[in-house]
Parts: structure tokens; sequence; C-alpha cells
């Protein structure tokens, strides 16, 4: 468990880098966890793709497959890559602040 | 002279990524395709390259009139839990490929043809082997357009090379 500190104050990421509580996230801490995952600048379709995440994740209890994502935030799977090359579905979920899809797909 | 005995060391081995793999389908089931799949596709989301080479009965896979019709194999298959006999009984692969179809859309996992354009849009290549393909009879115009071209053995280890070979 790691504290980073970011405006408005410090939050708790686990062991893999997701973020401990949710409810702690905000667009600061986003562009953030992007920067030091290789993003230097989150454009409006990550942010995008980081809404419907969140969305998804506080209605469902789960955070969405690339599959959901492809089908459902708006934004298809080439593009999804390309936005999160090292993997999108992993990745928007550390910038969104939402617990690690667990699914295979 | 006895040396005394020490402790045998643990070295702990560095941890090390997979940056490449290569998935060889060489079977035609369902059961047999869908794993090759969800390797490549799982590579793919965690950043790795990920080359798929079907062979022999795999290009059942990628055929245009044949993907979307792949059957769980009931006889011959001891992981199914069913006498032979009853297996082979009309209507009964039918029903065991509905209910891991189901079971499989439960768990947010496509059906083959449109697993295939996922792969493809995730940036997975997906090869079909010249020589089955010369066996079979068939043609380029036979596969899903997903099918990035068909390659000799060699061409496609050419494209393999440096990463992790999964043979399914």
């Amino acid at each position: 468990m790691t504290t980073v500190e970011i405006a408005p104050g410090p939050v708790e990421l686990d062991a893999e880098g997701f973020l401990v509580d949710p409810t702690q996230w905000t667009e600061e801490l986003a562009r953030e966890i992007a920067r030091e995952h290789g993003i230097p600048e989150l454009t409006d379709r990550h942010l995008q793709v980081v809404r419907f995440m969140r969305e998804r994740f506080f209605a469902s209890g789960a955070s969405p497959s690339v599959r959901a994502l492809g089908k459902e935030s708006g934004v298809p799977i080439k593009e999804l890559y390309e936005l999160f090359p090292k993997g999108p579905a992993k990745l928007a979920a550390r910038i969104a602040g939402v617990p690690k899809p667990r699914g295979c797909i | 002279m006895a040396t005394a005995l020490t402790e045998p060391v643990f070295v702990e081995a560095p941890r090390a990524t997979i940056e490449k793999v290569a998935v060889i389908v060489s079977k035609g089931s369902l059961e047999g395709v869908y794993p090759a799949l969800i390797l490549a596709n799982g590579a793919r989301m965690e950043g790795i390259e990920a080359n798929v080479f079907f062979t022999f009965f795999g290009l059942d896979a990628i055929r245009k009139d044949r993907a979307g019709k792949l059957k769980v194999a009931t006889v011959g298959n001891p992981g199914m839990h069913l006498p032979t006999l009853l297996g082979a009984l009309p209507g009964m692969s039918a029903f065991a490929t509905r209910m891991m179809s189901r079971q499989m859309e439960k768990l947010d996992i496509p059906p083959v043809p449109e697993f295939l354009e996922l792969l493809a849009d995730s940036g997975a290549k997906l090869y079909a082997c010249q020589a089955t393909v010369e066996m079979f009879g068939l043609t380029e115009a036979d596969f899903v357009p997903h099918v990035e071209q068909v390659l000799t053995v060699g061409e496609f280890y050419d494209i393999a090379a440096g990463g992790e070979i999964i043979f399914t």
C-alpha cells in the first residue's frame, strides 16, 4: 500500500497502483496517474472512457471489460488500444480510480 | 575431514515479463478454439504482442462458413464426463455447444466470429497455415477478413521470433 500526495490530499493506492477508495478520485489525480503510466496528456477521448468506467463501476459494482468498453463507451476497441497502449481495461481502470477489472476478456 | 553442511541458499528469480506470444490453434472444436482466443486476447489486454497461427482443423475457426458453427466434441472427450455412446446420440453435440455458448456469453466471452474481430481490433495478428490451406483446397477468400495472411511455417516462425510459443 502506498500513498500519493495529490491535491486535495494524500490518497491510498493498492500494491498494483489502483485507487483504494474510488470516491477519492479527481480529474487532477487521473492526469497524474496517466502521466506516471506514459500518457502525458489525457484527451477528451481518454476522459470519455474514464468517465464511462466510473459510471459503470458505481452502477454495477464491477469494472467493465474491454468488450463492454468497445461496445458501450462510444470508443471502439481499436481506438481504445491507441489511447491506452499497455492494455486498455487495466490502465483505464487505474486512471479512472476504480478496481482492476476481473474478467479475462 | 567432514565439512559442516550449510543451509541451502535460495535465490529468488528476477521478476520477468512476457513481451510477445505466438498461439498455435490446431483444433477445430469449440473447446479447442476458445482457450487459444482467450490466451491471445489476454495477452493483448496486458499490452503483450500476440500472433495467432491457425493450422489443421484450427482453420475452421477462421473460415467464413464455419467460424460461427464450431461444435463441442461430445465423443472422445473425457472432459465431458459422458459415456461415449451417449455422446454419440444425435443432438448431443449441438446441446453441449448451446450450453457452452450460453456459459461463455455469461462470462462476457463473445462468440467466435465476434472474438476474431475483437482480436484483430486489439492488434493481435491472425494467420492461416499455408500447408493446411492447400491440403483442404482453400483460398484466402474462404477466411474472415480479420485474417492477415496465409503463411508458411517458416514465415510464421520468423514473425513469432523472440516470443513464447503456445500450442493448443
